[in-house]
């Protein structure tokens, strides 16, 4: 469903992502843990080419990308594969959250306005806002924002939906109601790879966990596993800063 | 001190007036074309499109570098002497061809910034579900810098509403000449030139309002 092989980044001197290989099922839902700067997000950037990876391969569906020799149509091909759910939202500002989450369907899926809003408005109630179609970003609280930014990313009909870091720009109070819709979408078998911070989100949804450090996958495994049987001491270590209320 | 003549100064509002209509028409087509040009250059300002780009700076530079008037002169005269077959060029179309490039030099630079204002953010997620470059610009980037552009294009257009008195140099009866003539006429040429002022003014004023009603609308989604 999804194969990254060899995907190496590198800017300049700095070597980002230094060859991952992962395969991804479909229905699978993929948490990628990590401490900071270790390429967590630049992996999933790479995967939709909003970065371009120096050199790998990726493969969504039947479509193979190779990051040496890409056009600009297999990007777009790629891109309209995935969707991505962003960490500050991105909503369009200029658009209300009804056509945020219609505009990909009028304008890359050329569907007729009327369709394309009324299933955006199917998503709307979905996520919960049934009753914000007409209201602007700037309107919307934080965890209402990421919602319709999630709805965006759902509309999409993507083979996957890549969440960068979901809850980490929002306030306490709203992380639940954002958890809470991804957890809803896990149900449903939505393809997900998601790199998060949100532990417990982790451990009770993912069907599997990678934890990434310098680049590389280190270890990898269903959560029961990993999270309480760690192999690599580098694993260990940052469980143990990230649960410190464990024993690891 | 002499006495103004106030019933010249009423009589001449209405015949001067008859004059406006071109005015406006040659600011109007000045604007919209200059619009349409400093869209096209600030996109390749922004996308730094190869070639095209060093082209776009240094017609800006030019443009914004010399006044006015000796680009009306060199539209008006000196083209023609070039180019043969502009030798019917008249002076209405010299002066919207001049106020067309001059402003959209400015216009270009001040339409980049707002492009180059609009979160980046909105660009990835664009380009994540799959926009390509040209719908980004036409649906989300271009819609929201047009916001943020408007008062200092609003500014550029009074602007060129004054500069279209300049035809006059170029023998073109409009506003501006208008009053000229009346006045050499009259030999009143205080009360003359401070109707024209004034006509100027009004209209400016009015164009004013029109900006803030504008800004205020443009606004609206924006605003908690």
């Amino acid at each position: 469903m999804i194969r990254l092989k060899g995907l190496r980044k590198v800017y300049g001197r700095q070597t980002v992502l230094d060859g991952i290989d992962l395969d991804i099922a479909k229905g699978e839902i993929v948490v990628v843990i990590g401490p900071s700067g270790t390429g967590k997000s630049t992996l999933l950037r790479c995967i939709n080419f909003l970065e371009k990876p120096t050199a790998g391969e990726i493969t969504v569906g039947d479509l193979t990308v190779d990051a040496c020799s890409t056009s600009r149509k297999d990007i777009l091909a790629l891109r309209r594969r995935t969707a991505f759910v962003f960490q500050n939202y991105a909503l369009f500002a200029n658009k209300n959250a009804l056509d945020n989450i219609a505009e990909r369907l009028i304008v890359v899926d050329k569907w007729p306005k009327e369709k394309a809003r009324e299933k955006a408005r199917e998503i709307l109630q979905r996520i919960g806002l049934g009753d914000k179609a007409e209201a602007y970003p700037a309107s919307l609280s934080g965890g209402q924002q990421q919602r319709v930014g999630i709805g965006r990313a759902m509309a999409t009909g993507a083979e996957v939906i890549l969440f960068d870091e979901p809850t980490s720009s929002l306030d306490p109070e709203w992380v639940e109601e954002v958890l809470g819709l991804m957890k809803q979408l896990a149900s449903e078998h939505q393809t997900m790879v998601v790199v998060t911070h949100e532990m417990s989100f982790a451990r009770d949804v993912a069907d599997r966990v990678i934890f990434v450090d310098g680049g590389r996958i280190v270890e990898q495994g269903p959560p029961s596993e990993l999270f309480s049987n760690p192999q690599d001491p580098r694993t260990r270590d940052f469980l143990r800063k990230v649960l410190p209320d464990q024993t690891v | 001190m002499n006495v103004l003549d106030f019933d010249y100064m009423l009589g001449l509002i209405p015949v001067l007036l008859k004059y406006l209509p071109l005015t406006l028409e040659m600011a109007a087509a000045g604007m919209v074309l200059a619009l349409i040009l400093a869209c096209l250059l600030a996109v390749i300002r922004v996308l730094k499109v190869p070639v095209l780009n060093r082209f776009t700076m240094l017609f800006i530079s030019f443009f914004r570098g010399t006044p006015l008037l000796v680009q009306l002169f060199l539209f008006y005269y000196g083209l023609p002497q070039l180019v043969s077959s502009l030798t019917a060029i008249n002076g209405i179309t010299a002066t919207i061809m001049g106020l067309t490039m001059h402003f959209s030099a400015y216009m270009a630079e001040s339409i980049r910034a707002a492009i180059v204002g609009v979160d980046r953010s909105q660009t990835e997620a664009a380009l994540s579900i799959g926009m390509t470059n040209a719908q980004l610009m036409r649906r989300i980037i271009l819609p929201q810098a047009t916001r943020i552009a408007v008062p200092t294009l609003m500014n550029y257009f009074i602007d060129m509403i004054k500069a279209t008195s300049l035809a006059f140099t170029l023998g073109v009866t409009e506003l501006m000449g208008a009053t000229q003539k009346e006045a050499a006429g009259s030999f009143l040429y205080f009360e003359a030139f401070i109707i024209v002022a004034i006509i100027y003014w009004v209209i400016v004023e009015m164009l004013s309002w029109l900006q803030r009603y504008l800004e205020h609308r443009l606004n609206k989604a924006y605003s908690r």
